[in-house]
């Protein structure tokens, strides 16, 4: 629809041509072809009809002085201020132009600004910015306004609908002072964004008519294009004499009599010679992190004029900076009685796509949660306990009992390593997260454990894993059964970035949807190539799995690996894997009788004083999250080293490896997560011993070879303990001196090889090793094994 | 002071009058004193009886503007809304301004011209939810609800146009006389039993008139459950909203509105809507009919106050237990009496089995009380294996059922209706609304499974979405709305009885199997005596009121019998650790709770804890026993 874009009218005298003539069709700025221009006179005013009529206001208020106006400051005497506010234009525009070329950021983390010197005025540099690309439009945050000059910030949000029309004046004499020869389609206008009064849709009141405001939501749903009148062209058909009528709030009035032959009702509307300007109705629903729970999500309509029109599809999740308004139902004429009802909508001036980033770097403006200074005071506080790890880990599920390494476990989870980012040296990021799973016999509370993490964090997922497919998990491509578009539909996995994705019931999972997560767990990637659409999505996602033991039971007697039958492979992605087991002892009965009699009878009240409340763990773990990166001290890496090669020898001595840099990785990533928890920029050598604790607590439960007792690390490794391989290796041997003596036969019975080697051999062997041990002849190149029937090669 | 009938006439006169004079003098606080007035109005003895209820009568015997009275479930929120709080009125006719201030308070509709650029206007907030009648409420709650109001209703309809009035009269007999006539089978919920004509036990609606059933059709009024009848109602709520849930019962009293204005400003848009200017297009044509519905239809109801409901079983008084401490200590007393006659009812009409006739009374009596982080504390699902085929014994199973509790709902789970059924409410984008689901029930609703009609066949995505809500129902008590982009959690209390030959492939907190102790040969002779047992309705009503006290009690206890809970379980644990769990010990508390409050009794004593230990010793027993009989089968 740009070539129903205001036209430059100024050029066009009336009765110029006919009006009806279809030689007007042509886009009313070829009509202006051929004339450069620049400067501001030269280029045309684009209408603005997010800030509804405007181009009206200031103009009649400004020489309005004797009847509207009223002065501010009497002392002041001739400051005189726009009807209605306190906003005289000539000091807001000096303002504001000074904000422009002194304004800068040193610390700007937006990643609009990469590229720009930060120590320079950051505006300036967009302005030149402007003039190279010629896309009009500057992007000014609002925070930035605020931090030069308060006043100028409060009138803005006051009175977006007048200042900024002078901050539109200001931005344009200085932009064509600076750059008088650049060309522009039209003149720059100005949109604010990230106005701090931030609000959640839930908080909107009467009060915030025709102010700023930006509210984050969803977009559900987005209209047709529908063309608004902006400016009526009435022409006399008496007289031929026409007339222009421009939008007056939502309306335009048809003038009753023509001026040139006063004729009543004569005029009739030209519609090729109005203007128009595209608009599109929005919906936006509020984001569900933002709801009280038990409520349905409020919804919100946005309009969206000109070029920001179809620039969120739905499902988008969008900052929406805009004018808050209400009109009146219409009234109608034939009814004395009205709906005393108000519609509400928000004059979009700015999107800012939320989850757009997902496809590249971090969102840090979307993650920071605003926290008050009081709630600030409070958590560090509480970090300046001594026993604040306890604490929170006691108020970890406090409904389930014990398990005291596996809640601690839990909340290094949720607080995480600190990301580092290596992809300059070209090993790419280093994974942050810390995967947990849990396995043991069913009925331990492990789904309960999981739906509360999925309830505690913001951006969490829970899928069970008899019911995910690999698409359900990662992403699909649908037809959007309206526009017939192609969209990407994102599932768990992609969602929980930056969150944590519960899996349960991970071992009924398919092998097709696990193969998914192997990328997950250590890339942190999701690559799709799917109807056409090839992309590589972030799932920064900690994974959270819990496995029930193949036979119902956990068997003692087996490693962890043959009692929930997962690939190794996938196994030693996780950093801590626990056993939740019934433990058998008449003290831990007690414990447990009284913990589990007291939550039947204790009153909510008494509960809540025992432990942290649930909202306070949720802004500790945010906050920890979102301001503290902890760098490992000079004492933690010695710490952390020699953690590491005393792990390496406990196993070198019998001739097996008891850690892999895995593990060293996973150390760090705990160790960080530790002193996150301690609001500690630096992660010490207290940090490493808990790391090291926990995770050899962990191992002392899962790797553990319960044919010898002792921890080994290569059964989650390599699924298999050392010493099974070793023996596995002698089988092999026996098996082929014995094959060796029987001379030479180029093929022998599975069954009367197996039957000789039992004979022969001191300890019981079962079919399954001598499989194994046949397996490893075959890898060997010395036999194959077709059917029933051993034949020996060469 | 206003007389009572003047405050339940003509409520808005008594604002009004508060308004104007608050005229005076600012900060008056007016608004808060309007609320109270009413308040307090309704508080004293009985006064509460006096308003007519939107449930019992029908809509058109309503004087418009009129203090009304609404037991209802809140079904959706639709988004806040600004109105005129205050607005000034210009004279039409001359143009001038009169400077009058008007109050846009608890009224949809302006008077006079309204003067759009005065600066006096006040602009205001309020919210409104689309509210329905309980769902799966039982005819008897309804019946005995409308019996006590017949006062009410008297007065509305004598201050009727008498022009209308010939006809009232005649529908008021209809109804007297014939309340049969308005029953009529469900649609989509298939209960054979209906077919064998047993009236009392159908499930009658409100009387609502035909006609407004008949113009109904066309418009879905949203209902959770299929086949429910009634008013649906606009709720226009003006302070703290936000203490308000999704699902919450309340009864609402308010101002009723049925201005015609309303109505026609729709259809006006309907019927020109090409022409509308696009400030008003942004609202699809569903948009419009869901939140502008004809008024005459769904009601506008402007809330003065709102009663939660702890229950809605009309035989219980309404204030809270604790304030009425007579009637509790009556009851209380014969709570054990009474237990037992229940007990000997149930146990006949489980055939014979006196094991699961307690632990159905048990079942009826259980409810989340807290939850504590996920875990909701003390539901206590049940199901009930074994349960003979023939005779369509669960549907008259479920008739008894729905005779005692006052809402529950009839769930066959065949594989048609799980393929096919909305459980889980989703949004509708397009109407900007919640379309309703079986499974938004109010709390304390019975939730009536029958696996019985499961046959073998394909579940498709919908049937396991299905399942998966039932079981994530069951497990956790919330029921995830879909909401297209996301799912949202919602919380709820509804009691499930599952009902299945084998045991079920749900998941439940308890499995008992019904044992008969009637030869097979017999059993149809002694299903169809269930109902011979005439039970006089004053009896009935012991039992309802027995049902909803024993929910209501509080329930502690003492450190001592803390202890030697604990004692037990480490013993029971020292002998063989695989015999108790503490998934066990959960069951047992919630089983000892409920028996000592099937027994009236609020503090769990050693006798209970033993007696719940016994009855579960009893039922796992006869599980393991059931195990090995499916053992031996080929």
């Amino acid at each position: 629809m740009s070539c129903f874009d205001q036209p430059p009218i100024l050029h066009v005298q009336p009765n110029e041509v006919d009006m009806s003539s279809p030689l007007m069709y042509g886009t009313p700025s070829s009509r202006v072809e051929g004339t450069p221009r620049s400067g501001v006179r030269g280029t045309p005013a684009r209408q603005r009809p997010d800030l509804g009529s405007v181009r009206k206001a200031p103009q009649v208020d400004l020489h309005s002085d004797t009847d509207g106006a009223v002065a501010s400051e009497p002392n002041a005497g001739q400051r005189l201020v726009i009807w209605g506010t306190d906003v005289n234009v000539g000091t807001c525009k000096e303002k504001f132009q000074r904000f422009l070329q002194r304004f800068t950021d040193p610390n700007s983390t937006e990643d609009e600004n990469a590229g720009l010197d930060l120590n320079e005025p950051l505006y300036m540099q967009k302005l030149e910015e402007i003039s190279v690309v010629g896309d009009p439009v500057l992007n000014v945050n609002c925070r930035h306004v605020q931090s030069f000059d308060a006043e100028l910030y409060r009138q803005l949000i006051c009175y977006p609908q007048e200042v900024i029309p002078t901050f539109d004046m200001a931005v344009n004499e200085l932009f064509f002072e600076r750059f008088p020869d650049s060309i522009l389609e039209y003149q720059i206008q100005v949109r604010p964004y990230n106005a701090l009064k931030t609000r959640n849709m839930r908080s909107l009141n009467p009060e915030d008519i025709d102010q700023l405001i930006t509210i984050s939501g969803m977009v559900i749903r987005t209209s047709q294009l529908i063309p608004e009148m902006q400016e009526g062209f009435f022409q006399c058909q008496v007289c031929a004499y026409s007339t222009r009528v421009e939008v007056d709030r939502g309306r335009i009035a048809e003038p009753a009599v023509c001026r040139n032959c006063n004729n009543t009702h004569s005029l009739a509307l030209v519609h090729n010679r109005s203007v128009f300007s595209d608009k599109q109705m929005i919906k936006v629903q509020e984001s569900p992190e933002d709801m009280p729970a038990g409520q349905t999500p409020h919804t919100t309509v946005v309009y969206a004029h000109n070029d920001l029109v179809d620039k969120v599809q739905p499902g988008d999740r969008v900052n929406i900076t805009g004018i808050y308004r209400a009109v009146p139902m219409r009234v109608n004429p034939r009814q004395n009685n009205v709906k005393s009802v108000y519609k509400t909508h928000i004059d979009a001036i700015h999107f800012r796509k939320t989850d757009e980033k997902r496809l590249h770097g971090l969102d840090e403006e979307a993650e920071q949660k605003l926290f008050t200074e009081d709630r600030v005071q409070t958590l560090k506080e509480l970090a300046a306990k001594p026993d604040v790890y306890e604490r929170l880990s006691s108020a970890l599920a406090p409904s389930i009992y014990e398990h005291e390494d596996i809640k601690k476990g839990i909340l290094l989870q949720l607080f995480g390593g600190t990301r580092k980012d290596f992809s300059q040296t070209g090993r790419g990021n280093f994974r942050a997260e810390v995967n947990i799973l849990l396995c043991g016999d069913p009925g331990t509370s492990k789904s309960q454990l999981l739906q509360y993490v999925y309830n505690l964090v913001p951006r969490g997922q829970y899928t069970s894993g008899k019911g995910s497919s690999a698409v359900g998990l990662t992403a699909y491509v649908m037809k959007d059964p309206e526009t017939r578009q192609l969209v990407l539909q994102t599932g768990a996995l992609v969602l929980s970035d930056n969150g944590i994705c519960c899996i349960d019931e991970f071992d009924k999972m398919s092998d097709n949807t696990r193969s998914v997560l192997h990328e997950v767990m250590e890339q942190q990637t999701l690559s799709i190539a799917k109807a056409g659409i090839i992309c590589q999505l972030n799932a920064r996602t900690a994974v959270l799995a819990a496995a029930n033991p193949v036979e119902s039971q956990w068997n003692p007697k087996k490693t962890t690996i043959e009692n929930i039958q997962l690939p190794h492979t996938l196994l030693s992605r996780f950093d801590l894997i626990f056993l939740m087991l019934d433990p058998q002892d008449e003290a831990y009965d007690r414990r447990l009788a009284h913990h589990l009699v007291s939550l039947y009878y204790q009153s909510e009240e008494q509960m809540e004083e025992e432990f942290l409340d649930m909202a306070v763990l949720k802004d500790y773990i945010a906050y920890a999250r979102t301001y503290i990166s902890p760098r490992l001290s000079e004492e933690a890496s010695q710490a952390l080293i020699e953690a590491y090669v005393d792990m390496r020898k406990i196993g070198s001595g019998r001739g097996m490896v008891s850690a892999y840099p895995r593990q060293l990785e996973s150390l760090i990533r705990l160790a960080e997560a530790h002193a996150k928890v301690r609001f500690s920029e630096k992660v010490e050598s207290i940090d490493v011993e808990e790391a090291k604790r926990l995770h050899r607590e962990a191992l002392k439960q899962s790797a553990t070879d319960p044919r010898t007792g002792f921890v080994d690390i290569s059964i989650l490794t390599t699924g298999m303990s050392a010493t099974a391989r070793k023996r596995k290796e002698e089988v092999a041997q026996a098996l082929k001196k014995l094959i060796q003596a029987k001379g030479k036969t180029p093929a022998m019975k599975y069954q009367q090889l197996l039957d000789d080697l039992r004979g022969q051999s001191e300890t019981a062997i079962t079919k399954e090793l001598f499989d194994e041990a046949l397996r490893a002849l075959a890898d060997e190149d010395y036999l194959t094994v077709t059917g029933k029937t051993v034949r020996l090669l060469a | 002071m206003p007389s009572t009938q003047d405050w339940i006439n003509d409520p808005l006169a008594v604002v009004e009058e508060m308004f104007a004079a608050s005229q005076n003098n600012s900060n008056s606080g007016w608004e808060t004193k309007a609320v109270e007035f009413f308040q307090d109005q309704l508080k004293e003895r009985d006064t509460h009886t006096l308003v007519p209820s939107l449930n019992d009568v029908p809509l058109h015997y309503l004087k418009p503007n009129s203090l009304v009275k609404f037991r209802c479930l809140i079904q959706d929120m639709f988004d806040p809304e600004f109105y005129m709080g205050v607005y000034e009125t210009v004279d039409p006719s001359t143009k001038t301004k009169v400077r009058m201030l008007r109050c846009g308070k608890y009224k949809d509709v302006t008077e006079c011209g309204v003067d759009f650029n005065s600066r006096n206007t006040v602009t205001a907030e309020r919210q409104t939810f689309y509210c329905v009648p309980i769902p799966g409420e039982n005819p008897w709650v309804k019946e005995i609800s409308s019996s006590c109001l017949t006062e009410a209703r008297v007065v509305p309809s004598t201050s009727y146009a008498p022009s209308r009035q010939k006809r009232s009269y005649e529908e008021d007999d209809d109804m007297d006389t014939q309340p049969q006539k308005q029953r009529e089978p469900h649609a989509g919920m298939k209960i054979p039993s209906e077919h064998h004509g047993n009236g009392d036990c159908k499930r009658q609606e409100t009387e609502a008139p035909s006609s407004q059933t008949a113009s109904a059709s066309h418009l879905d009024l949203n209902f959770p459950l299929p086949g429910e009848k009634g008013p649906s109602c606009l709720v226009k709520v003006y302070e703290d909203w936000d203490r308000f849930k999704l699902n919450d019962t309340l009864e609402v009293y308010g101002i009723l509105s049925v201005s015609p204005a309303l109505s026609a400003l729709a259809d006006e848009k309907d019927a020109s809507s090409s022409l509308l200017d696009p400030a008003e297009s942004m609202e699809t044509a569903e948009e419009q009919r869901v939140h502008s519905p004809p008024a005459s239809l769904v009601p506008r109801l402007h809330m003065l106050h709102a009663k939660p409901l702890p229950h809605n079983n009309p035989l219980l008084p309404s204030a809270a237990l604790e304030d009425n401490s007579a009637f509790l200590s009556s009851t209380l007393s014969e709570m054990a009496s009474v237990r037992e006659e229940i007990l000997s009812y149930f146990t006949h009409v489980l055939l014979g089995d006196a094991l699961a006739a307690e632990y159905l009374i048990l079942h009826l009596i259980s409810n989340v009380y807290s939850r504590r982080d996920v875990l909701p504390l003390g539901k206590f699902t049940l199901n009930l294996s074994g349960c003979p085929t023939v005779a369509s014994y669960t549907e008259r199973f479920y008739q008894i059922i729905q005779q005692l509790v006052p809402s529950s709902h009839y769930l066959a789970m065949s594989l048609q209706n799980m393929n096919q059924m909305r459980l889980v409410p989703k949004k509708d984008y397009v109407a900007n609304r919640l379309v309703s689901g079986a499974l938004q029930l109010a709390r304390n609703t019975s939730l009536f499974l029958d696996e019985t009609q499961l046959e073998q066949g394909q579940l498709d995505t919908t049937g396991v979405r299905n399942v998966t809500a039932l079981g994530n129902l069951i497990s956790w008590q919330k029921v995830d709305y879909d909401f297209n982009y996301h799912q949202m959690e919602f919380p709820c209390n509804i009691n499930v009885l599952i009902a299945s030959e084998g045991r079920s492939l749900l998941p439940s907190d308890c499995q008992i199997h019904l044992q008969p102790q009637v030869a097979p040969s017999h059993l149809e002779e002694s299903l169809s005596s269930i109902h011979m047992h005439p039970q006089a309705s004053s009896q009935l009503n012991k039992f309802r009121i027995y049902l909803s006290m024993a929910r209501l009690l509080d329930y502690s206890i003492s450190d001592e019998v803390t202890k030697s809970v604990e004692d037990d379980f480490v013993d029971m644990r020292k002998d063989d650790p695989q015999s108790i769990s503490a998934e066990d010990l959960h069951r047992m508390l919630v089983v000892a709770r409920l028996l000592s409050l099937s027994l009236g009794q609020t503090s769990l004593s050693r006798d209970s804890w033993l007696r719940a230990k016994h009855i579960e010793m009893l039922r796992r027993s006869r599980m393991e026993q059931h195990k090995c009989v499916n053992g031996n089968e080929p």
